[in-house]
């Protein structure tokens, strides 16, 4: 074998595919006697149903089927849940609404499922919905995160709209820091809610078999078999064993596509019930109405600092938006995977997180690239910056003095984190990002009329998610463990099945680096099978940056089970002792001998036990022909990937335009396996991140009409926005898993939105909020002129 | 989209003959194909008038552009003779969209939808073009009337738009960040006897900004803007540009473009 696979920056094997249009999406999937299905959605961000007339669609041509609540209900098919139980600090669980997947007698945001419409063609289809008469009593939509709590009960029986009010950390510590400071900074954030926007909107296509008795659902998911699990057991669609999904090539996900969504449930049940195959397709405005929304959050928070700028305390009070129903992983999102991230790389001795959950006539909000980690990313970095300021420190110093040194460290909130060296990627960023010469080009920017201004970030994750005595014990509804098997086919090629999902990740080839190198098998002879229930073992998706750290473990483990079983194997060939056998790129060696095997020999023995030469048998007795393994990883911990990254902004004040000229990141995520990859995800979430600070918004009018339900309103960020990104790593592998890798899909989106805004708000002086767009800091710039102004 | 007749004409004549109420031309389609598709709009008959020859072309004959109705805006932005004529033009189509709306869009379209955003309705009214229809020749000023409306009757059709050249002139567009079409578009145009100041994005519908206009014809230079003041109370307000943000760009939009005059 030549060089190792691992850390190298091999081409990705999923390119020539994608690139050459032959992907194969689940709208490109086309069935004998296909129907088509078209959603009625509510055009009302909160009204009651007061009757549902599907009898003249019916009629109309081409329609097979009009379906809404009392067909669902007829078949007995269950609502949408919520997977994570959280329970408030008065010890009460949290209150979650029935979320039927057809509305029965209420809509509760602007998208609502309401009914299906089945055709023979879509136009049929559509043209059929415009004869729905749905008779809705429109009510007042409570529309703001903030106002949540002062307004009217949307859902019976939940009180203020609230869904839990759950805390973390030791308040009375956290006073007493607090009454104990030589100087307290407080602010209030808001953190911009977003569309998701996967190139790739969702699609079902529901196919049963009336012989076989077997239902085929083809969708857009990031993790077919948590999908089929919560659809078997609660919504009651079909069982577990006689359900397969099918989620083939994805165009992207960010969290969006994690959940079985109402559209799943219906189209799946659809296809059963009516027997025919149901395909549906969502519109892009559709997408923008009904993909679950991420971040969406409002925060006060404070520190607690000492004259010498140590921090003591730090107490933070956010309310998060779930949105019109709690969706399968909005519950968590908000609370562990916010709440103990808040304290970022800082060795803080005492905090307090209390989180207020709220329902709102918006579309439901879940986890979205980086899940509550950009949040308390965004909250602290802030603050930090904030403090420095207010503390006459250097931004970058202050930030320095305050990091967590001591590995490993248990955190006074709730992470142990194994590994790190904060500093060495900080100072690499302040080396890359020139920030001596800071000073100079921001008198270069004066002298051209422009504002210049910079920005730090840094930031902590916990990926590979998870531990599941840990999350189960926090109220997971399901543990977060990975799964592998490695096929080893006669002829010496490999087929590795794996319970994690790519939809962008690239997992064909990073995975089958680790197995190249472990097995010693080239690159073109490993595939990687995913995206199929009746493949691969059950595995528990992609999500959370947890594919490699825990789906690559458990594909290593594999490997692990394989080189044992070809050492006894080639020990029984070779005549030799299992002990003594050295297995080493490809090949089965008695040390001291010219005696070997290759792997691919003894994949053909263990399938071909005929007599060798001598051996009656290759496999030795007890071992049972064939070579297939399969691994179960349950991670010891989650890892954290750490890194900082340093923003440089050029604002026009007669416009406010904001241009981010250069941005510099140095992140450690451990191990890498294709720095080529890594790069790719960088990229994607910078792109992400940046948008969110500059961009995105999904807003909502009073009324609950989504303003920016298009690309002529919902700012996506373009190449044009973005300068070349300078990227560096510096690592300390992770000791929680054998690969010591960290995770780093989601980092980018994670650190930028604080680095662009410190860096924005550094150069016009006053403070703005996200996003930050032209018109905002116009005013921001101008308000500041004019109090000055008045002040003179 | 809804089921429609679909027809393919070869001549103008044809396809003022085929349209009816219910009818539609399509030439482009970047604004009428997305619209349907949405079900914003529906037609009986769709008249495809991008095979009509007569419709395509640039020619400079003495101090006016004629630019046929079918052109494309890359054929408009590669054009040397439109580049060397009138700078700004060229300019301006080369900023509309992106390259597959500049390869499919015409200016005969964009100007018959009359976008209060588009771009090409500023270059007709600062360049004071004259409109060609299949049935009459209209000053710019008159043909565009408001929001999505032109005087385009029932059945007619643009031919061909006129423009004058210029001594010196220049457009600025500070795009809406989400679609890219124009937020504020100011296109200013100094010729002998006066300075034109034509703009987009502001309002329902594309205007002469006569202050601005004022303040060049006594002084073309950036700095005759410095103390102009732009009332907002008639100005578009929207999630993206309020009124008074509009007026502020309205006034850097025409300051850059000043400096960029050639």
């Amino acid at each position: 074998m030549a060089a190792s696979m691992i850390g190298s920056k091999v081409e990705r094997k999923e390119d020539k595919k994608f690139l050459t249009g032959k992907g194969r999406y689940t709208a490109d999937i086309t069935l004998a006697n296909q129907t088509f299905a078209y959603f009625i959605r509510s055009p009302h961000a909160r009204a009651k149903i007061k009757n549902i007339d599907t009898s003249k669609a019916k009629k109309a041509s081409g329609v097979i089927d009009v379906l809404t609540a009392k067909e669902l209900n007829e078949d007995k098919i269950g609502g949408l849940i919520a997977g994570w139980k959280i329970v408030s600090k008065d010890g009460t669980d949290m209150k979650i609404p029935p979320h039927p997947a057809l509305a029965s007698d209420s809509v509760n945001y602007v998208g609502d499922h309401v009914a299906l419409v089945v055709a023979e063609t879509l136009q049929q289809a559509r043209d059929a919905a415009e004869l729905v008469k749905v008779d809705y009593k429109v009510l007042k939509a409570v529309v703001n995160t903030g106002d949540a709590m002062n307004s009217e009960s949307i859902h019976d029986g939940i009180d203020k709209n609230l869904s839990f009010d759950w805390e973390l950390g030791d308040k009375a510590k956290t006073d007493e820091a607090f009454a104990s400071a030589d100087k307290i900074v407080k602010m209030t954030l808001t953190n911009n809610r977003l569309v998701p926007n996967a190139m790739e909107p969702r699609a079902s296509i529901g196919d049963f078999n009336p012989s076989s008795e077997e239902l085929t659902l083809y969708t857009t998911s990031q993790n077919p078999h948590l999908s089929r699990l919560v659809m078997s057991a609660f919504n009651a669609i079909h069982p577990e064993h006689k359900f397969r999904i099918v989620a083939p090539d994805v165009g992207g996900g960010f969290g969006s596509k994690i959940y079985p969504y109402a559209e799943d449930v219906v189209v799946a049940w659809a296809a059963k019930r009516l027997q025919r195959p149901v395909k549906w397709v969502c519109e892009r405005t559709d997408s923008f109405l009904s993909d679950c929304h991420g971040r969406d959050h409002i925060t006060n928070c404070e520190l607690a600092i000492k004259n010498d700028g140590t921090v003591t305390g730090l107490k933070v009070d956010t309310i998060a938006n779930l949105g019109g129903y709690a969706s399968l992983f909005a519950t968590v999102t908000p609370t562990y995977l916010y709440g103990p991230l808040v304290l970022g790389l800082y060795n803080i001795a005492s905090a307090y997180c209390n989180v207020k959950a709220v329902y709102t006539n918006t579309a439901p909000v879940d986890a979205y690239r980086g899940a509550g980690r950009p949040e308390a990313t965004y909250m602290i970095e802030r603050l930090m910056d904030k403090a420095a300021k207010e503390m006459g420190m250097d931004r970058a110093e202050f930030r320095k003095k305050n990091f967590i040194r001591q590995f490993p460290h248990q955190q006074c909130l709730v992470h142990n984190i194994d590994s790190g060296d904060y500093e060495a990627h900080f100072n690499r960023a302040l080396e890359l990002s020139d920030y001596s010469n800071f000073e100079k080009r921001k008198a270069e920017s004066a002298a051209k009329g422009k504002l210049r201004g910079i920005g730090f970030s840094t930031y902590i994750e916990a990926c590979g998610i998870a531990p599941s005595a840990a999350v189960m014990s926090l109220g997971a509804g399901v543990g977060l463990w990975e799964s592998a098997e490695i096929r080893f086919n006669a002829t010496g090629n490999i087929s590795v099945m794996t319970g994690t999902h790519s939809h962008g990740q690239s997992h064909d080839t990073t995975f089958a680096q680790i197995v190249a190198d472990k097995l010693g098998v080239p690159m073109e002879n490993i595939d990687l099978v995913h995206g199929d229930t009746d493949k691969g073992p059950f595995g528990m998706g992609t999500y959370g940056s947890r594919s490699l750290a825990v789906g690559g473990t458990a594909i290593a483990k594999a490997c692990d089970k394989i080189v044992e079983k070809g050492k006894k194997v080639a020990a029984h060939m070779l005549e030799a002792n299992p002990d003594e056998i050295e297995f080493k790129d490809g090949e089965f060696i008695v040390p001291n001998s010219n005696k070997k095997k290759t792997i691919g020999e003894i994949a053909f023995a263990c399938y071909l036990p005929g007599t060798y030469g001598e051996i009656k048998s290759p496999l030795p007795e007890g071992v049972e022909p064939g070579l297939k393994e399969t691994a179960f990883y349950d991670p010891v911990n989650f890892s954290f990937p750490a890194g900082s990254h340093v923003c440089e902004v050029e604002v026009d004040p007669t416009t406010g335009e904001t241009k981010v000229d250069t941005y510099t990141c140095v992140d450690d995520f451990g191990n890498l396996i294709n720095p080529m990859i890594v790069e790719g995800q960088i990229h994607g979430g910078l792109a992400q991140g940046i948008g969110q600070a500059l961009y995105e918004n999904a807003y909502y009018d009073e009324t609950g009409q989504l303003v920016t339900a298009s690309y002529m309103d919902y700012t996506m960020p373009r190449a044009d926005n973005f300068p070349e990104f300078r990227i560096d790593y510096t690592c300390t592998p992770a000791t929680s898993n054998p690969l010591g890798v960290k995770g780093c899909g989601e980092a980018g989106a994670i650190a930028s939105p604080p680095a662009v805004m410190n860096a924005v708000i550094d150069a016009i002086g006053t403070e703005v909020s996200m996003p930050a767009t032209s018109e905002k800091v116009w005013k921001a710039l101008k308000d500041k002129s004019d109090t000055k102004k008045k002040a003179a | 989209m809804k089921a429609f007749n679909f027809h393919e004409v070869k001549s103008v004549k044809e396809a003022t003959k085929l349209a009816s109420n219910k009818s539609t031309f399509l030439a482009g389609g970047m604004t009428l194909i997305p619209s349907m598709k949405m079900r914003l709009s529906s037609f009986s008959d769709v008249i495809d008038i991008k095979e009509i020859k007569e419709l395509y072309g640039i020619k400079v004959k003495g101090k006016s552009v004629i630019i046929g109705a079918n052109t494309k805006h890359a054929d408009v932005a590669a054009s040397k003779e439109v580049r060397k004529a009138v700078h700004s033009l060229a300019g301006l189509a080369e900023g509309i969209g992106d390259p597959q709306v500049r390869n499919c869009g015409t200016l005969g379209g964009s100007i018959s939808n009359n976008d209060p955003t588009a771009c090409y309705p500023s270059a007709c009214i600062a360049l004071d073009a004259t409109i060609h229809t299949s049935s009459r020749k209209v000053e710019a000023e008159k043909f565009f009337t408001g929001m999505f409306e032109t005087s385009l009757k029932k059945g007619e059709l643009v031919t061909a738009v006129e423009f004058q050249i210029p001594e010196k002139s220049c457009y600025i567009k500070f795009p809406n960040p989400a679609s890219r079409y124009a937020m504020v578009g100011v296109y200013i145009a100094k010729f002998k006897k006066e300075v034109r100041c034509a703009v987009t994005g502001a309002q329902s519908v594309v205007y002469r900004c006569k202050e601005i206009e004022k303040a060049l014809n006594n002084n073309f230079s950036e700095s005759a803007l410095d103390s102009v003041s732009l009332k907002s109370s008639n100005l578009n307000s929207d999630i993206h540009a309020s009124a008074e943000y509009r007026a502020s760009l309205i006034v850097s939009c025409a300051q850059k473009a000043v400096a960029g005059s050639k």
